[in-house]
């Protein structure tokens, strides 16, 4: 008997009118955990009725305790007929079983109904007692916790990161069960929310178990999805990443300490059989149908490509790329004949980690991004012993990326995730990540096989060290173009990076960075089972291939040389495909400064056709001048001439005059410069490749003031300020049927992303200057004809004061570039280093800051004296007399200025937060924020509550009186936001972080006058402080007054 | 390709206060937009017509679930639904329950029944308001007398703590609650030089003085309900100008005490026993309801036209009625004191709200 559980039905208020005649309602309560129901009296005559009930008690295994959620039903009472419902409202108990966490959940729910929405709230209290559990060979894995964020959170620190874990659940949908042809549209929602809370809390409880045998505390990157596959059942599925963590506060302060999955292993062979062999469930509430009910009978597996630098060069249609497709076609051909999934079947670990930030020193090398996708074919399968399933799909897709990885010569994958999209029977299935090599005081033997050279031996520096490929240079899986660190100058790097992470703290960025999306539709013909898989599998080489692409061109046209973040999501549709990548890119100073993109034309003897073509050229020459201005990109001018050499080449000034961002107007110069290898080159010989070119173009900038990245912070951007605003934005467009085509369906799509971005920059124009924070698109095509996108993201603003202070640093360091002699480019790398710091957006502590500060002030340090003189002299006199020609008025100084600048930013910080204090501040009680990203802006998390993972259907059949689709789906999700905020509040939070709006299925029969929605959220739920009321407490008198308003700095008009 | 759905929620629900004033004004979408497009948003933001419409649609769609909450504001300061900060609560439920002078000359004093709804139509028309705003003023006057209406205590206090309004509002709530109550006339031609803020002047006066709650607090209908006693009562004054010699005596008190002073002196003299006998009877009919409702007309009819036909300046006014209130309390004859002073403190306010062109 390891728990108690104790409910309290307190009071009702707001409860919708259920008696006509009296316009009144007899309400009662009825509590049901597992088995057990409790009842309240029936308050008589009242809308607001005052239950005060005594404690329900509720004695259960704490297995139950993790997988069944308390329901909570309030009902009218009628003395004749049935009891009418009222709503319901499920509460996860799961944050009251770990000490840490919340030790109780008291406050005002809202009564949630599938057909009506929230109808009135309900005020409860929910406690635990826990008893100790000496039992072994327990089920349950109470005590693990979970979290949203996909870094360590802010008020832990990591002992170990043991790795990935990952569990999955299967079951029949409710929805197509035969009973449904007889319950109410209510019974049957119902039934499905309660098998997917359910099905979440075995998943959440599995998991635990998992990460309790590799010896960790906690799962961090938590991930959970649902695949609805209609008939062939539900799947829910979880990845994550398990770790020891450490409460901040605590004195213990030993080093890292390793510890590997493997090993645990190896050490217990007894423990790890049980939960690895074979995942059906014993002692699950819906063990019928775990594991077994669905196969594949068909599959195939796209193996996909590796994004790294490649593109360079003159990649035409025929580039590196396609090739290194085929290859790893072939590759993974070779590899799918040679193992039966058998083996695949858990005997491996995957050294895969969800986690997109890191403790300083975990990451080593970045290697690019790994993806891998595979079709499949959704079949209810008759025979329960079929071994082929959802497991078997997953353990396939993972081993590629691994065998990916290691090509890239990464033991590791990190900012992984994995997504499908299914479409009546078809499913992608679909796995990426950035392979990486990490430090092994984090990692030791085990999962790090071959691919640990001595170069990890060396002490990294910071800033660039991730670039730095960890691959074999004679042997690159690969074409890319290789260049020494602009950094450090030991090191090579390719001249684009991709990845899926976010941007490391102590990475070096120019500027600004900025949203780039790739969007891309591609039309299929309808068709059958296998046919229509092959069609599918045939098709998505072509799209990856030109997703990259695009990326790649709209990258160049940036004038940045790396993307963050990146997220390339296919989804399926009845006659088409759609592809979607978002990334952030940056232009980071350790790789070289991207080429610009040159047009060629096919038939050069066309007088009027190679006007046009220069002209073309001249617009995008002009676009990547307008966007290096845009986005504050001034590189610092250094050869790119140095490979073999570690010494800058002296030709930066006449380059200086011919790069194109210099000067636009000088295209025959141009080609000089790019012709050799650094220009992206275009071809245009069809209308086709016009058109893409002109839909590089099209993407308008968004308007002042607004900057909008998909990571977590803006690089750049330094001087947030506490105003944020959270939003879900949806739009559905009807396509018009007749004769589409491609470069229709494009065109509508890249419109549909364009004038969705611009509403935003529209809505939120109040709070500039801002930026969009983790901007999240997500693709679904609900029916033939129609598209949907779903925005979420958060808007932050900025003090605009900083952020020209900023700018006038970076005008001042470009100046101080343009005067650069041999000496100060020795110092450059230092000066960069000591730059990066105040740049850090959101330094996340003290001990964290002077750690960082050590780390990176050491290895410049040694960067400086390492430069070899001698080499160096013996360039000099060849380029000694341009320097003579520059004038060397700013040198030593500059560099005072920035110093000084960065030392007044604090206080001008300072300044700014009395100026934000909103003028009619009142500690409003019962605000929650919620935000997408791991923290709060100016403001420090002092607790996790717990993890937040609801799923809610809402159906109608009056959608016209309801106000349409818009109106439906509007009042849904407003009334989802409602209920995450109201049981973050009950667990005594004010804040949701890492939210995500993971689905949003929307369905219509507007003849039927009918819609349905399912709307799946998650998140972190957390008590923060603003930052000025810790200083209040940590006495600072004169700040105090005007500092105590801040709060409820929100978001209006 | 056509928008299908196109929705936007924030965490902390949007507000544009420029679009809620065109919500509320009745506009429909497309006019606001149009109106908006007028404004030169597009050039200040570089926005397209589309994405206006995608705005106002959110907006509209966004005030059209708050509606039914700012028809209980209390219940919009609780519900979970839409998170907004307290001073932008205000101001919705300001804005949604503030009124247009032009509208509420219409109706006040009218019965707040079906009857005066099918009439919002020509109220449209000839007020240039939309018909949407003022089935939506209409309506709120409505909601607010059916909920105070019974209710015991003070009239602005229940009408503040039921809908949350400003105290000015609150006011003026309180009397249009009042006059909707006693159905007082307000449309007859000659009342048309008067503003509803003349009219909230002397309601507040007659709910202070003239009804049950000016002697009783623990009443119900304290504040809205005329002091019927009081109105009966008020026949005994007809003694001060039945009696002839108490007619004569008052007017010789007033004339000497005002000699010299009053600019239209000889006009008030000669005029002293006509407007004297206005007064009086319109005190004297105010035991038939018919009459009551007819209490403006009266004044203006007996008191405000002579006068005015006769130029007396308005300080003219206010030393006459005083002086005309204090001399009774000389007429030894007359045993009404109190009765008078609470009939006529309430008129002579009034009088002089009344009184301008």
């Amino acid at each position: 008997m390891p728990g108690k559980l104790k409910v309290k039905i307190v009071a009702g208020r707001h409860l919708p009118v259920m008696d006509r005649a009296s316009d009144l309602t007899d309400a009662f309560v009825e509590v049901k955990f597992g088995n057990t129901t409790f009842k309240t009296d029936v308050y008589l005559k009242s809308l607001n009725p005052q239950w005060n009930s005594e404690w329900f008690k509720f004695e259960v295994d704490d297995e139950d305790l993790q997988d069944e959620p308390l329901q909570i039903t309030v009902l009218d009472h009628d003395t004749y007929s049935a009891n009418d419902a009222i709503g319901k409202v499920y509460i996860d108990i799961d944050p009251l079983l770990y000490s840490e966490a919340a030790t109780v959940i008291s406050g005002w729910f809202p009564i949630y109904d599938t057909i009506h929405g929230i109808r009135g709230e309900i005020n409860v209290v929910v406690k635990v007692d826990l008893f100790n559990d000496l039992n072994r060979f327990r089920q349950s894995s109470c005590g693990v916790k979970f979290f949203c964020t996909t870094s360590i959170p802010k008020c832990y620190r990591a002992v170990i990161i043991h790795g990935f874990v990952e569990e999955l659940v299967v079951n029949e949908d409710p929805e197509y069960q035969w009973i449904d042809r007889i319950r109410t549209p209510r019974a049957s929602n119902e039934a499905r929310q309660r098998l997917i809370s359910l099905m979440s809390g075995e998943l959440q409880r599995k998991i635990g178990l998992k990460v309790l045998e590799m010896r960790g505390n906690a799962v961090v990157g938590y991930l959970q999805c649902f695949d609805l596959e209609g008939e062939s059942g539900l799947v829910v599925r979880a990845i994550g990443t398990a770790c020891t963590l450490d409460k901040l506060s605590s004195p213990a302060a030993f080093l890292p300490a390793c510890n590997s999955p493997s090993k645990d292993m190896k050490e217990s062979p007894l423990v790890h059989p049980p939960s690895h062999g074979c995942r059906s469930t014993h002692n699950s509430p819906i063990h019928t149908a775990t594991g077994s009910r669905l196969t594949q009978n068909f599959s195939v597996s796209v193996p996909t490509l590796i994004y790294t630098g490649m593109g360079s060069g003159s990649a035409g249609k025929e580039g590196g790329p396609f090739k290194a497709l085929l290859r790893q076609q072939t590759q993974s051909a070779l590899e799918q004949r040679g193992g039966s999934p058998h083996r695949f079947c858990r005997r491996r670990e995957f050294p895969f980690f969800t986690l997109t930030a890191f403790p300083p020193g975990f990451l080593v090398h970045v290697g690019g991004v790994v993806s891998a996708r595979s079709v499949k074919l959704l079949d209810r399968i008759h025979n329960p012993d079929e071994p082929e399933t959802r497991d078997a799909w997953w353990a396939e897709i993972r081993q590629e990326i691994k065998s990916h990885a290691k090509a890239l010569g990464c033991h590791a994958v990190v900012g992984y995730s994995e997504s499908t999209s299914i479409c009546e029977e078809v499913c992608i299935l679909s796995a990426s990540g950035t392979a990486a090599v990490l430090n092994p005081r984090f990692l030791q033997d085990g999962t790090v096989e071959s691919c640990l050279e001595q170069r990890l031996e060396e002490n990294l520096p910071a800033g660039c060290g991730f670039c730095h490929i960890p691959y074999d240079e004679l042997n690159m899986p690969f074409p890319a173009h290789l260049t020494y660190c602009y950094n450090c100058r030991k090191q090579k790097v390719p001249d684009v990076l991709f990845t899926t992470i976010d941007l490391p703290i102590d990475a070096t960025v120019i500027g600004k960075g900025c949203l780039i999306q790739a969007r891309l539709c591609r039309l299929k013909k309808k068709a059958q089972a296998e046919a229509n898989a092959t069609a599918i599998s045939n098709l998505l080489p072509f799209m990856e291939y030109e997703v990259h692409t695009q990326l790649m061109n709209k990258l160049k046209l940036k004038g940045m040389n790396a993307l963050f973040g990146l997220r390339i999501q296919i989804t399926v549709g009845e006659n088409m495909l759609m592809g979607l990548a978002s990334a952030t890119g940056v232009y980071l100073a350790a790789l070289p400064t991207p080429g610009g993109i040159q047009i060629a034309g096919k038939t050069p003897n066309d007088g009027s056709y190679e006007q046009h073509v220069s002209h073309m050229q001249k617009k995008i020459n002009d676009t990547i001048a307008k966007n290096k201005e845009l986005y504050e990109i001034n590189p610092p001018e250094i050869s790119e001439e140095i490979i073999g050499s570690p010494i800058p080449e002296p030709r930066q000034r006449s380059r200086l005059l011919r790069s194109q961002s210099e000067s636009s107007d000088e295209v025959t110069e141009l080609d000089l410069s790019h012709g050799k290898k650094d220009a992206f080159v275009l071809e245009i010989d069809d209308t086709d490749a016009m058109e893409d070119v002109h839909s590089l173009l099209t993407d308008v900038p968004p308007p002042s003031g607004f900057y909008s990245c998909n990571t977590e912070i803006m690089p750049g951007i330094n001087n947030w300020t506490s105003e944020i605003q959270m939003f879900t934005s949806v739009r559905v467009i009807r396509l018009s049927s007749l004769n589409l085509t491609n470069q229709a369906l494009n065109k509508n799509f890249n419109d549909l992303c364009e004038n969705l971005l611009k509403s935003l920059y529209f809505k939120l124009r109040s709070m500039i200057p801002c930026c969009l924070c983790h901007v999240n698109f997500t693709v679904s095509l609900p029916e033939d004809e129609l598209i949907q996108v779903t925005v979420t993201a958060v808007a932050i603003t900025f003090d605009k004061n900083q952020a020209l202070q900023t700018t006038k640093t970076q005008v001042e360091k470009s100046l101080q570039r343009a005067s650069t002699d041999n000496e100060e480019l020795l110092q450059f790398p230092l000066e960069l280093c000591s730059d990066s710091l105040p740049s850090h957006p959101f330094p996340p502590a003290k001990e964290h800051l002077e750690s960082a500060s050590s780390n990176s002030g050491i290895p410049a340090a040694q960067r400086a004296t390492s430069v070899d003189y001698s080499s160096f002299a013996d360039r000099c006199s060849s380029w000694i007399e341009l320097i003579k020609l520059k004038a060397q008025t700013i040198r030593r100084g500059s560099i005072k200025t920035t110093v000084t600048v960065e030392k007044a930013s604090p206080m001008s910080e300072g300044n700014f937060r009395n100026r934000s204090a909103p003028p009619c501040a009142n500690s409003t009680v019962g605000v929650v924020k919620m935000t997408p990203l791991s923290f709060i802006p100016g403001a420090k998390i002092t607790k996790y509550l717990g993890i937040i993972n609801m799923f809610f259907i809402r159906e109608t059949t009056s959608l016209r009186e309801e106000g349409g689709v818009s109106g439906f789906l509007h009042a849904f999700v407003a009334e989802v936001f409602a209920m995450v905020r109201a049981h973050v509040a009950a667990l005594g939070g004010n804040a949701v972080v890492s939210y995500i709006m993971k689905q949003c299925v929307f369905m219509e029969n507007p003849n039927k006058n009918q819609a349905q929605c399912l709307i799946n959220v998650s998140g972190d739920a957390v008590i923060f402080v603003r930052e000025s009321e810790l200083e209040v407490v940590s006495s600072q008198p004169p700040t105090a007054n005007c500092q105590s308003s801040c709060p409820g700095g929100d978001v209006t008009t | 390709m056509t928008n299908e759905l196109d929705i936007f929620v924030g965490n902390t629900t949007l507000i544009d206060e420029d679009v809620y004033r065109l919500w509320l004004d009745g506009y429909s979408v497309n006019d606001a937009v149009a109106l908006r497009v007028r404004s030169g948003i597009l050039e200040q933001t570089g926005a397209t017509a589309a994405v206006l419409q995608s705005d106002t649609m959110d907006h509209y769609r966004t005030f059209h679930m708050l509606e039914r909450l700012l028809h209980a504001p209390p219940k919009l300061l609780h519900q979970l639904i839409f998170q907004i900060p307290p001073s932008r609560q205000a101001l919705l439920i300001e804005r949604y329950y503030a009124f247009d002078e032009a509208f509420v000359r219409e109706v006040l004093g009218k019965k707040l029944s079906k009857g005066t709804k099918k009439d919002l139509d020509d109220i449209s028309t000839k007020t240039g308001i939309t018909l949407k705003s003022c089935r939506r003023q209409f309506d709120n006057f409505k909601r607010v007398f059916k909920v105070v209406e019974e209710m015991r205590g003070s009239l602005v206090d229940n009408i503040q703590q039921h809908f949350l309004l400003s105290d000015r509002l609150a006011r003026d709530y309180a009397a249009i609650v009042f006059f909707a109550n006693n159905r007082f006339e307000t449309g007859k031609k000659k009342l048309q030089y008067l503003s509803f803020g003349d009219f909230a002047f002397c309601a507040e006066l007659m709910i202070q003085n003239w009804t049950l709650g000016a002697v009783d607090s623990q009443v119900d209908d304290m504040d809205v309900d005329l002091d019927k006693e009081f109105l009966q009562d008020l026949k005994e004054l007809k003694v001060l100008v039945a009696d002839k010699d108490l007619l004569d005596l008052h007017k010789s008190l007033v004339c000497t005490a005002l000699r010299g002073k009053l600019g239209v002196f000889s006009e008030m003299e000669a005029n002293f026993k006509n407007l004297s006998r206005g007064l009086v009877n319109v005190a004297a009919k105010l035991t038939h309801n018919k009459d009551v409702r007819d209490l403006f007309v009266d004044l203006v009819e007996k008191f405000v036209e002579p006068c005015r036909s006769d130029h007396w300046a308005l300080n003219d006014v206010r030393l006459f009625l005083n002086q005309y209130s204090a001399s009774v309390h000389s007429l030894d004859g007359f045993r009404h004191q109190a009765l008078w002073d609470r009939y006529m403190g309430t008129l002579r306010g009034c009088l002089l709200r009344l009184y301008h062109d």
